[in-house]
């Protein structure tokens, strides 16, 4: 396994990202010029279902959608902690399996710990959508 | 790098870009195909014989047709949206391993974009950020539909990424690396006398199934397709789409496919990998050109296998009816996470005491659990017979 990864073995995303804008400009430029354009008060009104818009949407929208974003970078993180850890955990099993059992061990402190908050917010109704 | 690699690498990526642009091309005439089989039809049969040339007539309309910005929305992120959905959707795919490595010239070329040993890092960082395309297009629309189209998308897409999250740390328990490269190449190993076929699937069947599904939500298809859930938020996001713009959107997801499709088929389904290839290539001559033959055909093996998952999503679209909003995040948050973690545990302790297939443990408690409940005599909720 080659472990000696230099930036420039990066380079190649370069010449990805290269192509993909190309591909999105070259067609956001070609649709843009060729089809037709024809404008009316009423056509550029946002769409409700062909009723007249009331108000825009710059209204606000329940928390809870706030409160799941808020609970994703919580728990993100935590899951970024595990995979360093989960890489490494054959390498600790063949260095002696007394390591690896403490670190498990540690591992399922951590998680349990998690799993504290986690039943917490549930029991707080964080969760709940019926209401 | 030398530049020889670095040119024939650019050459991959470009194929590699072109098989992708066609394949999510064709997903939507196969979508139409299987949709209508599905259901007694015939699907498109007009443009060329059995309709193939479907796609391409779609792109023309696509492309002629009028290119809308409604006058109340942000104007450039209305046109950032869908582009850097379009955008997120095509960077995925250089990291995948498609093939083995090609001998040219005594060099052994991977058949990969990247060969990088962050890859499925990759692939995740690039696929959480595709939510960013939905957010900031129904954001931008100024329409109330999108807003919600596009709220939802954001919601349920980080929610199912956290068990997505969980259920690979299984996996890379197992194989020690982040690169697919590696762990396609560690299911190379005999199982049961047959090699080729050490697929992760045989001890990962709960991280098999996580995957899957949050791999469904994350792509948005049925039955998690409540962003765009078109009986209740008219289009959802892309509602005040039209033109290109709305085919960025709705491309996007089929280059989404396919990578998910490519991804599962690398982490739990042995990747290149066959059933038999010590045998074919016992078979095959010696040297390069035998060493080129079983690249080759270990590259059709895995589009196979991405074939068959894209059909698998396609399947499930005309099989499952859609979950309502509650159903899917407490599906995403209270049981794929616990299980996901569950998973780590007991996957863990298999390792530990050399039981590689320990979560088979956990199949099997369900299914117990499953069939217990099933057993039991329900709670009737008949409504009130009114006596008028």
């Amino acid at each position: 396994m080659n472990t000696n990864y230099l930036p420039s073995d990066y380079l190649p995303i370069v010449v990805q990202l290269l192509a993909a804008l190309g591909f999105i400009v070259g067609s956001m430029l070609v649709s843009h010029n060729i089809g037709p354009k024809r404008h009316s008060k009423k056509k550029d009104d946002p769409f409700e279902c062909g009723i007249p818009t009331e108000g825009d949407a710059r209204t606000p929208i329940s928390v809870k959608y706030f409160l799941v974003a808020i609970l994703f970078v919580l728990f993100d993180v935590e899951i970024i902690f595990l995979y360093p850890w989960a890489v490494n955990f054959l390498d600790w099993m063949k260095e002696s399996r007394e390591m690896a059992i403490a670190i498990f061990v540690e591992m399922i402190l951590f998680m349990g710990l998690l799993l504290v908050g986690f039943y917490y917010i549930i029991r707080k109704g964080v969760l709940n959508w019926n209401q | 790098m030398d530049s020889t690699v670095f040119i024939v690498r650019s050459i991959i990526i470009f194929v590699i870009f072109g098989i992708t642009l066609l394949i999510a091309t064709y997903s939507t005439y196969a979508e139409r195909k299987v949709a209508a089989f599905l259901q007694d039809r015939l699907g498109p049969n007009r443009a060329g014989p059995f309709g193939i040339w479907q796609p391409l007539a779609d792109a023309v309309k696509m492309f002629t047709k009028e290119e809308f910005i409604p006058a109340q929305a942000n104007k450039w992120l209305f046109i950032a949206g869908p582009c850097f959905a379009m955008l997120t959707a095509l960077m995925a795919s250089a990291v995948i391993p498609f093939g083995d490595t090609v001998q040219y010239e005594g060099q052994f070329i991977a058949v990969q974009g990247i060969d990088i040993n962050i890859g499925i890092l990759w692939i995740f960082g690039i696929v959480s950020l595709g939510v960013y395309g939905v957010m900031i297009g129904g954001w931008a629309s100024n329409n109330k539909f999108s807003l919600l189209g596009a709220i939802r998308a954001a919601s349920q897409n980080i929610s199912y990424e956290l068990a997505m999250g969980l259920s690979i740390i299984a996996i890379l328990m197992m194989s020690g690396s982040l690169s697919l490269r590696d762990m396609v190449n560690q299911q190379a190993t005999p199982f049961l006398g047959v090699s080729g076929l050490n697929w992760n699937i045989f001890y990962q069947p709960v991280g098999f199934i996580i995957f899957l599904t949050c791999a469904f939500a994350e792509c948005n298809r049925t039955p998690f397709d409540l962003p765009e859930c078109e009986t209740e938020l008219v289009g959802g996001y892309h509602t005040e789409y039209s033109s290109m713009k709305l085919g960025f959107y709705l491309f996007a997801e089929y280059i989404n496919m396919f990578v998910s499709s490519a991804v599962i088929s690398a982490l739990y389904f042995g990747g290149f990998n066959f059933p038999g290839q010590a045998w074919v290539a016992s078979l095959l001559p010696a040297g390069a050109l035998g060493h080129n033959l079983l690249t080759s055909i270990g590259v059709v093996v895995f589009f196979g296998k991405i074939f068959f998952f894209i059909f698998f999503y396609m399947w499930v679209r005309w099989t499952l009816p859609r979950f309502r909003y509650d159903q899917l995040m407490n599906l995403g948050w209270k049981t794929l996470i616990p299980l996901a973690i569950l998973n780590i545990v007991v996957t863990g302790a298999g390792l530990l005491f050399d039981f590689k297939p320990a979560t088979w443990l956990i199949v099997i408690f369900v299914v117990v659990l499953a069939v217990i409940s099933a057993a039991q005599p329900r709670k009737t909720m008949r409504p009130q017979q009114s006596t008028v």
